[in-house]
């Protein structure tokens, strides 16, 4: 059986990635191109949660945290951020009664 | 006889690697194709979900509980309700058209072969020969205890400057998403 290395999590990030990148170029929903947002965040998080595990330590030391707390602190901010796209796509439906990107071509409010 | 050879339960891991990872970007990749802003959020959920049992598997156990609760439990129960607060027409498809595609496919496909040639040109080997070491061999890895003491003491600034960006992102969502008085433009039956 193969064993799991670090490539195969880094190739599943690699995918998230791609799919987060072309959710938000593609989608004119502007929540589906928050979503793009998240799974890039997502994976961002993933990629830096195994290189922490994989990362090499010596066994006599305490494990190595550095990643994971840098996982932590990105869906910190990841669910802050989401409060305010939110908060700023509700805006957007206010004033133009449609979430189309499409349709927000004035700056002014 | 090597620790990875006295337990056994590492045998089972590429099985269930191969599965989590599957449901995970398989799950990605249906955002991207699903054009209803409902099934999106579902299969958000599914990706989220398969992200946690990742780090389940690479044992950050109290990220993977703080992922489950936080993002698929808050994060997406938000997008949720921003979907059902947006929602003019039921029945209406935002569907971008044939050339935004392309262009939206191209630029991520360049950047995921991008992406594959650096990962494969870098050497990402380090000593350990890129195995997974048993996690029982990390003492006190993930668990609640050692990633308190972590926060309280080597991130302690980042820790506290998180929380006061959570208090100022409350106070401004809460106000940025007040009632105003109606929604413009839309006719009131």
């Amino acid at each position: 059986m193969i064993t799991v290395t670090l490539h195969h999590f880094v190739l599943v990030s690699f995918g998230l990635v791609a799919a987060g990148v072309a959710c938000m170029v593609t989608k004119r929903n502007a929540i589906g191109i928050l979503m793009g947002v998240e799974l890039v965040l997502n994976a961002a998080a993933l990629n830096f949660v195994a290189f922490n595990r994989f990362h090499p330590w010596d066994p006599t030391g305490p494990a190595p945290l550095d990643g994971f707390i840098f996982a932590m602190f990105i869906i910190v901010l990841a669910a802050a951020e989401a409060a305010i796209a939110l908060a700023i796509i509700l805006n957007l439906y206010n004033n133009l009664a449609s979430v189309d990107v499409d349709k927000a071509r004035e700056m002014k409010g | 006889m090597t620790l990875a050879e006295a337990h056994p339960v590492t045998r089972v891991a590429p099985v269930l690697f191969l599965a989590l990872a599957a449901l995970t970007v398989a799950s990605a990749w249906a955002i991207v194709a699903s054009p209803n802003i409902v099934r999106m959020a579902t299969y958000l959920l599914l990706t989220l979900t398969g992200v946690a049992g990742m780090y389940f598997m690479l044992g950050a156990e109290l990220l993977a509980a703080v992922q489950l609760i936080v993002y698929a439990g808050g994060t997406l129960i938000l997008i949720v309700f921003g979907v059902m607060l947006t929602a003019s027409n039921p029945g209406l498809v935002l569907k971008p058209c044939g050339w935004e595609w392309a262009a939206g496919l191209t630029v991520a496909g360049a950047m995921a072969v991008l992406l594959v040639l650096a990962l494969i040109h870098t050497p990402l080997i380090w000593g350990y020969e890129g195995t997974v070491p048993v996690v029982s061999s990390m003492e006190g890895y993930g668990q609640v205890a050692s990633v308190g003491r972590a926060l309280l003491s080597d991130y302690l600034v980042a820790f506290e400057v998180s929380g006061v960006l959570l208090l100022v992102v409350m106070i401004g969502a809460a106000y940025m998403a007040r009632k105003r008085g109606g929604i413009k433009g839309v006719a009131q039956s």
